[in-house]
């Protein structure tokens, strides 16, 4: 199958690789203005751009924190800016040894004619924009879709534009150098079962690979970052092994051994939920060609956040938050995570906004 | 468990290498879909939009008998090469001055239904004051406006292309009919020589769809427009090949798409040979050829067919669709025509006041030209030579 073999190719194959690398994950820190709003705003911190700076100068110059990361997702304010010290962020995270990557999809816009679905904007002008965030250190990128399950949800017409939406961003970001985050998020809301779930899981990602392959894009310089198979935020939960059997199983059947790792979204589980789902999956036996990774944004940064609470007196310990998630995820991936220990206040904490938007 | 997508049965190329000259055919069997949970019905399946009335009452306005489409929405840089060609400077005031011209010809609205419009001429004023929009719709003509955002490079193809320009369409397009617009245009292309690609041709039609669905939801009639380049060695049994491919691709996506098909209206280019082709054709055959085209992938509830010129010579466009109007068809058979209209009244006027009438008179009889051969009445008495000029261009971009 003839697929993207440009001047990047080689590049975009080793990006990838190292992102995969077993016992580190990505820290999803691309909250828009607004959205990082919401987060400062539950702590009483004004949204204005020297918090907003401060806070990300917080996470990325955590002592110790950077060794359990391979990336870092920027918005593209964050690209820009620099320490408190006057070093730009992006040489912060090349120091230690952490790919800076960078969303590039402007936000979902109702699909007319559905129920409330949406697709995804932003491919206008994108190979210009990824040329500029290359040049400006940027080696990833990201793209969100969002489908939802409900009684005649998702419509195969979200499936198809959203796929493809997905695979027309990836092929443009590979033409330009950038590895591309596939993220087809299903929404956790509903009363729905996990079986349900894990169907339309299975539906989806077969359409995204589908789509992939009919754009030409180089799967071994790609990275997913799906949703993990667990039943609605209305149903009743279910065991850490249980979700992990279902996600591995769903993985297995539609995602090409090619794709060298997976990274997934947290979507509103608490960090401590999230990371003993990850570790399920890393100690099931079977056959599992890819990394089982994270890509956190919530699960990494809640208790962080509670406990900066916006003062610099607290830094100190809201880095030490940080840490302690990040190595919690770090040992997730190679299920060696033991669980429980002193939790942080707000570890446990459910982070499910119905309906959320970001 | 997973579905496959749909594949179809597919006369084009799937790989973007090919041999010059000898296309690589592969048949591949058509597979359906399979599910293992059948999808309910959607019971929004045709979405009765609320502007589902007035949108099939615009199209059957713009295909009326006698009349078509009168299109000058070029560019502020495509209109430059226009002004250039005749010396002028390509500054706002001469783009004023000539989308004048055009709009206040006497009587236009006799022979033309719709104007395309680009968005600096939807928000102007002629050179006196009134509004444009206001002027076209004294004259019975309806203001139609772009709004695709041209077209880039596709990555992952055989050099072709893609049309840009769905990001924040639905709410430029609801601005667009507050200003008075009524119907839209979205042109993207597809080339023979580099293919087409699969790829292209599924992303000409998808891409199409897309904007076409979102039009209507704002009030606006799409005028879906997938124009195959006339650029090529190639005769007119492979133009008929691939444009059977394109129109099935873009009907199959406007219909999961869930667009109103009587509230549509197509801008094909008509079926001929390549323009470097060494074998040329009558107009009866080029008719044949289009008719057979239409016939077999156009939908009945599609109101209008209003044909784009692509370079053809004015005469040759007026020619060509006469000859396809010498019998009924199931559709408003009729133009959608830049250069094919303004060629000779561009060279009139020259940017002199002074020529200014002569300039529309020239404009007005290119459009009754166009009227009587959409009644299938035109007999190419009195043409001028100039008229009779190709205005092919290699590789034109506008």
């Amino acid at each position: 199958m003839s697929c993207y073999r440009g001047k990047y190719a080689d590049e975009l194959i080793k990006n990838a690789a190292y992102i995969a690398t077993p016992g580190k994950g990505i820290l999803a820190a691309d909250e828009s203005t607004g959205t990082i709003g919401k987060r400062l705003a539950s702590i009483s911190v004004e949204n204005v751009e020297s918090n907003r700076r401060a806070l990300r100068e917080l996470l990325f110059t955590a002592p110790g924190a950077l060794q359990y990361l391979s990336g870092v997702i920027l918005f593209e304010e964050t690209l820009y800016q620099k320490t408190a010290a006057g070093k730009p962020f992006v040489d912060v995270l090349n120091e230690g040894g952490v790919l800076p990557g960078i969303k590039v999809d402007k936000g979902t816009v109702e699909l007319a004619g559905t129920n409330g679905e949406t697709t995804t904007q932003g491919l206008d002008g994108l190979a210009d924009r990824c040329k500029k965030y290359y040049e400006a250190g940027a080696r990833f990128a990201k793209w969100r879709a969002v489908l939802k399950i409900g009684p005649t949800e998702p419509s195969q017409l979200a499936i198809n534009e959203n796929a493809n939406g997905l695979a027309r961003y990836a092929i443009i970001c590979q033409e330009n150098g950038l590895v591309p985050i596939v993220e087809p998020e299903i929404l956790v809301d509903g009363p729905h079962d996990i079986n349900k779930c894990a169907d339309v899981t299975e539906r989806v990602l077969a359409a995204c690979y589908k789509a992939l392959n009919d754009h030409h894009v180089l799967l071994e310089g790609t990275l997913l970052k799906p949703n993990m198979v667990t039943p609605g935020s209305d149903a009743k939960k279910v065991a850490p092994e249980v979700i992990a059997e279902h996600t591995v199983r769903a993985l297995q059947r539609t995602m090409p051994a090619a794709v060298p790792a997976v990274v997934f979204l947290s979507g509103g589980q608490s960090e401590e939920e999230a990371t003993l789902n990850l570790n399920a999956m890393n100690k099931l036996p079977g056959k599992k060609p890819w990394t089982l990774s994270f890509s956190f944004g919530r699960a990494l940064q809640q208790s962080t956040l509670k406990a900066w609470a916006g003062k610099d007196e607290n830094i100190g310990k809201a880095q030490a938050a940080l840490l302690a998630r990040c190595k919690a995820n770090s040992e997730a991936t190679l299920g060696k995570y033991e669980g429980g220990g002193a939790l942080s206040e707000g570890a446990a904490e459910s982070l499910h906004v119905k309906d959320y938007k970001y | 468990m997973a579905s496959a997508s749909l594949l179809k049965s597919s006369p084009v190329l799937d790989k973007p290498d090919f041999v010059k000259g000898q296309p690589l055919l592969r048949l591949q069997p058509a597979v359906l879909a399979v599910r293992s949970h059948p999808v309910s019905s959607s019971p929004l399946s045709i979405r009765a939009s609320s502007y589902a009335d007035e949108l099939v009452k615009t199209a059957k306005t713009v295909a009326s008998p006698g009349r078509g489409i009168l299109a000058m929405d070029e560019s502020n840089a495509t209109c430059g090469k226009r002004l250039a060609s005749i010396g002028l400077e390509n500054t706002e005031a001469n783009r004023q001055a000539y989308r004048t011209l055009l709009v206040t010809a006497p009587g236009l609205g006799q022979y033309i239904s719709g104007a395309i419009l680009f968005e600096e001429t939807l928000y102007q004023s002629t050179v006196d004051g009134r509004k444009i929009v206001d002027v076209l719709v004294e004259q019975g003509i309806v203001p139609g406006i772009k709004v695709d955002k041209g077209l880039v490079p596709l990555a992952g193809s055989n050099n072709e292309s893609w049309c840009q320009g769905l990001d924040g369409l639905a709410s430029r397009s609801a601005s667009y009919y507050q200003q008075g617009a009524r119907f839209a245009k979205w042109r993207t292309i597809v080339s023979i020589p580099n293919g087409p690609s699969a790829l292209a041709v599924k992303e000409a039609a998808w891409g199409l769809a897309r904007y076409a669905a979102i039009s209507q939801d704002n009030g606006l009639v799409p005028i879906v427009e997938p124009e195959i380049l006339l650029d090529g060695e190639h005769g007119i049994e492979r133009t008929f090949e691939v444009a059977q491919k394109v129109w099935a691709e873009v009907f199959f996506y406007l219909a999961e798409n869930n667009v109103l098909f009587e509230g549509i209206l197509l801008k094909p280019s008509m079926v001929t040979p390549g323009a470097e082709c060494k074998d040329k054709v009558a107009p009866e055959v080029v008719a044949s050829y289009t008719l057979n085209l239409l016939k077999r992938r156009i939908p009945p509830a599609v109101p209008g067919i209003m044909f784009l010129s692509g370079g053809q010579s004015e005469v040759e466009a007026t020619l060509n669709l006469n000859a396809m109007n010498q019998a009924p068809n199931p559709w408003h058979v009729s133009f959608s025509y830049a250069r094919a209209l303004q060629n000779t009244c561009l060279k009139t006027w020259g940017g002199r006041p002074e020529n200014v009438k002569a300039a529309q008179d020239a404009l007005l009889l290119r459009a009754k030209a166009n009227s009587l051969a959409q009644l299938g009445k035109y007999t190419g008495e009195g043409e001028s030579e100039e008229a009779k000029e190709g205005m092919f261009v290699k590789g034109y971009s506008y």
